[in-house]
């Protein structure tokens, strides 16, 4: 039961239920769909990107507290970031809730997340690791998406 | 064995359930430190020792093709995989052992027939009738086809207590209706439909029906016969029995005009490069090496249920069902979804400020199995306007004492989201 409090804390139940961000962006660049229709975990995900730097990002939909708080914390963390510092921090995120059960994470590492780290402790329940990476798949997709459209732009002109 | 399972009390029967519980191995199981409540029913259910037995024995004693052999092996096989179909006839009360049909389950049943029933009857603008609280495994088989043939789906909508509205159906049966495709029982709401009504209704329109049976036959008794389906399907796993084996039954006299489905061995009569002459009923529906192990043990599963007696567990499962609807009500804040008059031991329920899927791993860390998601009814969901349930499905060797056990798991649920 001790894993239950430590997937459940106090900042992600909090995030489920006040998300940050949780709006469509008046002006955006980027957007796609995050689904799991496994679950059915459904947001929107969208962004304006000025040149490298993410200046504004929301997203919108339905999910558990899980999908929908790393959601909350993504967005938070990566408003006025740049693209490189989202990779980093994906890449970092990735590993901490990929980290095999028992594995030790160096205390480090979940700092640098800054609240993301609460959500360290989904490695705990296999099941749920697609509920916490839903929605950077999302913005994975919006960034890669797009970047394809404007591709065959290029080829068009 | 009728008598160890069985308690004679006030002339009423009531389970040993205690016993009953001893001939499912996985039932002691500990689960996060916890002993299992297999609230999951509705997915798959749990296997008895008598058919784990069975199918050891067929590996051990009786292993061989089916069939095709003259030796000592392949007649044993051969004759316990028709005995088996066999105890299939006379469970369901088919007319004939060549009705029965054994396929990999529910789905690859309703696939064969929506192929093989519409490529023979189905021309463009004729219509098909399913109902608005179909599994995906009865509507996308129907949709493909409906787009091969040019046909139409119809759909008969449901109330909000998840019944369906037998005046709109009336409605929708016209000279073009060829096919009604119903659930019995729904397995995401637990709705008994009125299936012998919703088959007289199509026969009197001159529209043949297929009854998806998979919720229904662990649970209830069915008389093919007495309900006078053309065709009934439905799955091993969710009687007890083996995974990838499941049972079609179709009237002879459709099933013979019908198409086959897939060929290869055992379907045929001869072969030439020319002309291929198809085998009879029932075989001309089982192409290749069947599920043997598999037949043999459905067998054993419903030689299970016959002992134990499905007016009995029907009546036990009906006071757990009963029991469980008044606690969960007694919860603030949780909604019941399918809250039909008549209801197979099917528990769906949302809670106002959690979500199924963090109720399901709440529930699992408690050592309790339910499932949670759309189960596979994603338009019953959209119905409700919810993303998905959390639900908790019953079997005979459920007991109130695992009832009360899900609702503290609620309230820990409560605890921590409120
Ligand atoms: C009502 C209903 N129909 C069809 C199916 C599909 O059964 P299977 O997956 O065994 O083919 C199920 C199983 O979940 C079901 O509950």
């Amino acid at each position: 039961m001790s894993e239950l409090n430590e997937l459940y804390q106090q900042l992600i139940l909090e995030h489920n239920k006040t998300p940050r961000n949780f709006i469509k962006p008046e002006q955006f660049t980027h957007d796609a769909d995050g689904y799991n229709p496994l679950c059915g975990d459904h947001y929107h995900i969208w962004l304006k990107l000025d040149g490298e730097t993410i200046s504004d990002i929301g997203f919108q939909g339905s999910g558990c507290a899980i999908s929908k708080s790393s959601a909350s914390m993504m967005t938070s963390a990566l408003k006025g970031a740049s693209l490189s510092q989202a990779k980093e921090l994906f890449e970092k995120f990735h590993s901490v809730i990929m980290t095999k059960i028992g594995d030790e994470i160096p205390e480090a590492t979940i700092e640098e997340l800054g609240s993301l780290g609460a959500l360290a402790g989904v490695r705990e329940f296999p099941a749920r690791i697609k509920c916490a990476s839903l929605a950077w798949h999302a913005l994975n997709a919006a960034l890669t998406k797009t970047e394809k459209s404007i591709s065959t732009e290029i080829e068009k002109k | 064995m009728l008598n160890n399972k069985m308690n004679i009390s006030e002339n009423k029967i009531l389970l040993d359930i205690e016993n009953i519980r001893k001939d499912f191995p996985i039932l002691s199981t500990l689960v996060h430190s916890t002993p299992l409540v297999y609230l999951d029913n509705a997915a798959t259910t749990q296997k008895p020792n008598a058919v784990l037995d069975m199918q050891n024995v067929y590996y051990k004693e009786q292993n061989a093709n089916i069939h095709r052999g003259v030796h000592h092996l392949s007649e044993t096989a051969t004759f316990e995989y028709e005995k088996a179909r066999g105890k299939i006839k006379n469970f369901i009360n088919a007319a004939d052992n060549k009705e029965i049909i054994f396929t990999a389950g529910t789905t690859a049943g309703i696939n064969l027939v929506a192929h093989s029933f519409g490529k023979t009857f189905l021309k463009a603008g004729d219509e098909v009738i399913i109902s608005a609280m179909e599994h995906h495994s009865n509507i996308v088989p129907w949709q493909m086809i409906c787009e091969e043939q040019g046909a139409h789906l119809r759909i008969i909508p449901m109330n909000d207590d998840g019944e369906l509205l037998l005046d709109e159906y009336k409605k929708l049966l016209t000279p073009k209706t060829k096919i009604v495709s119903v659930v019995y029982i729904s397995n995401s709401l637990g709705t008994i439909n009125p299936v012998k009504k919703i088959i007289e209704l199509a026969h009197h329109n001159g529209s043949k029906v297929l009854i998806d049976g998979a919720q229904a036959v662990a649970h209830t008794k069915v008389d093919v016969r007495e309900l006078d389906c053309d065709f009934f399907v439905f799955s091993g796993h969710k009687i007890f029995g083996p995974t990838g084996i499941g049972v079609l039954y179709g009237k002879a006299s459709l099933l013979e005009q019908m198409k086959p489905y897939q060929g290869g061995g055992d379907m045929i009569l001869s072969v030439t490069f020319e002309k291929t002459t198809f085998n009879d009923l029932p075989y001309k529906f089982e192409a290749g090496t069947p599920n043997i192990a598999g037949v043999i043990g459905l067998g054993a599963a419903i030689d299970y249920v016959n002992g134990i007696g499905l007016d009995a567990i029907a009546e036990y499962e009906q006071s757990l069902l009963h029991y469980g609807t008044g606690l969960l009500r007694s919860i603030k804040g949780l909604r019941l979804i399918g809250t039909a008059k008549e209801k197979a031991g099917i528990l769906s329920f949302v809670l106002e400020n959690a979500h199924p899927h963090d109720i399901g791993t709440i529930l699992d860390r408690q050592g309790i199995a339910i499932r949670t998601g759309h189960h596979c009814t994603q338009p019953v969901m959209q119905r409700f306007g919810i993303p998905a349930t959390a639900r908790a499905s019953i079997s005979f060797y459920n007991t109130k004492t695992e009832l009360d056990v899900l609702v503290r798991g609620i309230e820990k649920v409560k605890e921590i989201f409120e």
